[in-house]
């Protein structure tokens, strides 16, 4: 199996971290993993994206065209990439924000609103993982069990205690998760 | 080293190119890192700052005030017989040429990451292979050649780093490794080598007896220079670079080959490029063109004979690289009209796609 994952949005929402906690994920159910930022000055304030790659076999190219997953968190990263999404795949976008909506038929389209959750309950640390919860309610490429295992290993001791809240957050994100088309 | 004792061997970690080469540096005992920060490389003197091997195996690692100073200082600590290297993105490894140069002139080894970004000029941060033909064809002056190992995955970044020394010190010259923008900045699986100590003042007066020690009562002094005002002494030194390029040539040739035995057409990339094929390679298939893909893992030496073995075999190649076609003048030369060799590729920091690959192989070389 072989998952092609774009995740796109402003600088500052966690797309970048949401990416890495994925490819460490895979890291810990022995899968081959790849995570390639887009490092330019879009992470200061503009958009920012990262394809990750999740498979049981060698992974070729780092860099994709089309990708099975595009989780969306703003409206020019839905402007770029909706058209990118394999026929069949999936989007992802966080409605806030947003004034045009996700137009294609042949994809599988969901909303999470985690955004607005993430700022009515004081959560916003844990926007990203709202999400992630979301992306594995739908598409369980990794387990939930990987995703702590893989904070646990990614984040320094002293950031341990918050291995709960996130945990919390990713059970959020699977309720909150709605299909559109 | 108390680490050694911390480190599982086995342990697979996720890092980025330009962390492996900082670990990879620490673990193949280096003894000194002189480098200037430049985007997308800095993480490399980054994380060797984090790591302080100054309180592990004593390797020092410093920020010098420019690009020009890092060379100069990788230059006198080569002198001494100490494994030095030093990084940077284009403009920066730009600044170095001269110092380059000088060592190759001096006979000095030494290992230089430059991790590519688009130019000319200052350009853009994002990744190139646009330094091609600076790294192979001499960017400093005077005949020399740089032994080039290109990696395309983390991994073998750090693999590369430790080999890059290994040849550096063999055959007493600079060597390149030349990444990009991508292998810098991405996160693979990477198993990180294992831990050799930094030489000790006697192991460098035996591999390296050329080196300048000080005062030394027991033989000659060794002067190191590039200088030499007499033209048949000048001579003389060219000649022994030439004759040592050729056994590089002849022994240090390495390339890597994807679905080529019964490929029709044959499409040559290095580095990133070549990762990005390898998808082009599988997407051809689908579309039942026989595509194969040689990847030269060394760009100097270039892998000439299978090139020409395979110039026997197909109807035509095509050289994909992140410039405007630089690497294809040394795949035709190799090929020597034998078959039509095209080039597709990306320039100032775009990154080609498989399909557009695919689309090149079809319009350039199928028709």
């Amino acid at each position: 199996m072989t998952e092609e994952i774009i995740i796109a949005g402003f600088g500052g929402q966690g797309v970048l971290s949401m990416g890495k906690i994925l490819a460490y994920s895979g890291l810990m159910q022995d899968q081959e993993v790849s995570w390639m930022p887009s490092y330019g000055p879009e992470q200061r304030g503009g958009t920012a994206n990262v394809t990750v790659i999740l498979s049981d076999e060698r992974i070729s190219s780092p860099v994709l065209n089309s990708y099975d997953t595009a989780i969306v968190l703003n409206q020019p990263s839905l402007d770029r990439f909706e058209s990118k999404v394999k026929p069949g795949g999936t989007l992802i976008f966080d409605g806030n924000g947003f004034h045009k909506f996700p137009t294609r038929t042949d994809i599988n389209v969901y909303r999470i609103d985690a955004t607005e959750y993430a700022y009515a309950n004081n959560a916003a640390k844990t926007m990203n993982m709202i999400i992630l919860g979301g992306l594995l309610k739908i598409r369980p490429i990794v387990l939930v069990e990987n995703v702590l295992k893989g904070l646990k290993k990614s984040l320094p001791e002293r950031h341990h205690h918050l291995l709960e809240m996130n945990e919390k957050a990713i059970h959020i994100g699977m309720d909150l998760i709605k299909k559109v088309n | 080293m108390n680490t050694d004792k911390k480190q599982n061997k086995e342990e697979v970690r996720l890092m980025k190119g330009n962390e492996a080469v900082a670990h990879a540096a620490i673990r193949c005992g280096c003894d000194g890192y002189f480098g200037y920060p430049i985007t997308p490389q800095s993480e490399i003197m980054e994380t060797l700052m984090e790591l302080e091997p100054w309180n592990t195996t004593g390797m020092v690692v410093l920020q010098a005030e420019s690009e020009t100073a890092s060379i100069n200082m990788v230059y006198g600590a080569a002198g001494c017989g100490k494994k030095a290297m030093t990084s940077s993105s284009s403009p920066g490894i730009s600044l170095m040429q001269e110092g380059i140069s000088y060592m190759a002139g001096a006979e000095l080894p030494c290992v230089i990451v430059n991790v590519m970004r688009g130019g000319p000029g200052l350009g853009t941060i994002q990744p190139s292979q646009a330094d091609y033909f600076q790294t192979v064809k001499g960017g400093g002056h005077g005949d020399y050649k740089m032994i080039t190992l290109a990696p395309a995955s983390v991994q073998e970044m750090a693999d590369y780093t430790v080999m890059a020394f290994d040849l550096a010190f063999k055959y007493r010259t600079p060597t390149m490794v030349l990444a990009d923008g991508v292998i810098g900045q991405m996160m693979e699986k990477v198993v990180l080598p294992p831990f050799q100590p930094r030489w000790t003042e006697e192991e460098i007066k035996q591999n390296a007896p050329w080196a300048t020690l000080g005062k030394t009562p027991d033989r000659k002094p060794n002067i190191i220079n590039s200088l030499r005002m007499d033209a048949n002494d000048m001579e003389e030194l060219n000649i022994l670079l030439q004759s040592r390029y050729r056994e590089i040539e002849k022994k240090e040739v390495l390339f890597e080959e994807f679905d080529c035995d019964d490929a029709e057409y044959l499409i040559v990339a290095f580095g990133i490029s070549a990762r990005i094929c390898q998808k082009a390679v599988k997407l051809a298939k689908k579309e039942g063109i026989k595509a194969g893909l040689l990847r030269p893992i060394t760009l100097y030496p270039f892998p000439i004979e299978v090139l020409k073995k395979y110039a026997e075999k197909v109807k035509g190649m095509l050289s994909v690289e992140m410039n405007a076609g630089q690497m294809v003048e040394d795949v035709r030369l190799a090929v020597n009209g034998k078959v039509p060799v095209e080039y597709f590729g990306r320039m100032g920091g775009i990154v080609p796609t498989p399909d557009e690959v695919v689309e090149a192989l079809k319009n350039k070389l199928i028709k």
